[in-house]
């Protein structure tokens, strides 16, 4: 089983990701992390680290993050983790939190295949 | 290299009064990083290093150690507490480098402490010299460091003295350029004529670096350490010359 960590600078956003993709997402694990600890905009890498381990426990992890200090801060919360299989997916936060999340429910999925799916939504044509 | 006239828990004391000189000077110019951070990006920059600062010297309060130890302990205060990119930039890059102080602080040890705290801020940051970031400061110090120390044989005090200039001469540089990494990029043109908040905060943390440096090693530098980042006064040095020997320290 693989489950997503999504990483935003605000705790609502990343709670409304999650919300979205895990419509989609069936019973795909997926942890939402934002702001900092005591409530601003931000991202610090404690909490992500948590929710890495957390569902580490149960398989591999792919990381979703919006900009700048989420993706430094998701580097460093998974140097420190204790989870081997583990990768930050370059794409856009939502579309590819959405693909990840129904990646995430194939029999067959591993962490490589998930993070691909969430990055083919970086060539997303929307109009 | 120095002689290690300066003992290991001299050393951490200049190491804590250091981060305490640090956070005053943050304390002060809180507003003034805030409103360079407000021009071109989100405004937070003088508040989170502000916090990070009075959370590493609360924890350093708390921490006696070796030069390394404390050094780590005030990384791992910024990465917890900043809550911006400053924490893993600033924070994680004193985590690493601080390996490079567990043989005490003098001029060999703090010459590899530069290069490997430029070195995680690249890798961290993605940042190269000219993207109007913190890197724009950092390069041209550890490298006039370098170069002081290793290839002009400077005394490590008059070879930070030379660094701090670059720095400053740096943080000029990222004024007239377009931002290509951080949250001014997302302004493209419209970063044009701003100075870097990062690039300005770490000449603040090296010109109270430098001043504490002077305290220990009974240097005879003149340290002007509240100077306005001003491009036209860029040609005079803020250091006149150091007549010093010793080691010394070298940070971020």
């Amino acid at each position: 089983m693989v489950g997503i960590v999504v990483v935003s600078h605000s705790r609502q956003a990343a709670d409304g990701i999650r919300e979205i993709a895990q419509e989609m997402g069936g019973d795909a694990r997926i942890e939402a992390v934002g702001g900092t600890e005591d409530g601003r905009i931000g991202t610090t890498p404690g909490p992500i680290r948590e929710a890495i381990e957390a569902i580490g426990s149960e398989g591999g992890v792919v990381v979703l993050v919006d900009l700048g200090s989420a993706v430094m801060n998701a580097e460093l919360a998974i140097e420190e983790a204790a989870v081997d299989e583990v990768a930050i997916a370059d794409a856009p936060i939502l579309e590819g939190a959405l693909n990840a999340a129904v990646a995430a429910t194939s029999p067959s999925a591993t962490v490589e295949s998930v993070r691909e799916a969430a990055e083919d939504a970086a060539d997303v044509s929307k109009v | 290299m120095g002689d290690d006239r300066m003992d290991r828990e001299t050393q951490s004391e200049a190491i804590h009064e250091a981060v305490e000189a640090m956070a005053d000077r943050l304390a002060e110019e809180k507003e003034h990083l805030t409103d360079l951070d407000s021009a071109i990006g989100d405004a937070d920059h003088g508040a989170n290093m502000n916090r990070g600062f009075q959370a590493a010297l609360e924890r350093l309060e708390e921490t006696d150690g070796d030069p390394a130890e404390l050094v780590k302990t005030a990384g791992v205060a910024l990465v917890s507490e900043v809550g911006g990119a400053a924490g893993p930039l600033y924070g994680g890059s004193l985590m690493k480098a601080s390996q490079e102080l567990e043989d005490g602080i003098t001029a060999e040890t703090t010459v590899a402490f530069a290069e490997r705290y430029l070195e995680t801020v690249e890798e961290r940051g993605k940042a190269s010299v000219g993207d109007k970031t913190m890197v724009d400061a950092i390069t041209p110090a550890v490298h006039t460091y370098k170069k002081a120390v290793e290839v002009d044989d400077h005394d490590p005090l008059e070879a930070l003295g030379k660094a701090v200039d670059a720095a400053e001469r740096g943080v000029a540089f990222t004024t007239p350029i377009r931002a290509k990494k951080g949250r001014a990029s997302y302004l493209g043109w419209r970063s044009v004529g701003h100075q870097d908040p990062g690039a300005t905060s770490t000449l603040y943390l090296l010109e109270e670096l430098l001043a504490v440096a002077t305290e220990y090693l009974d240097g005879e530098v003149e340290v002007d350490a509240e100077t306005e980042v001003d491009p036209e006064e860029l040609e005079e040095p803020a250091v006149e010359e150091a007549a010093v020997d010793e080691e010394n320290e070298e940070g971020a």
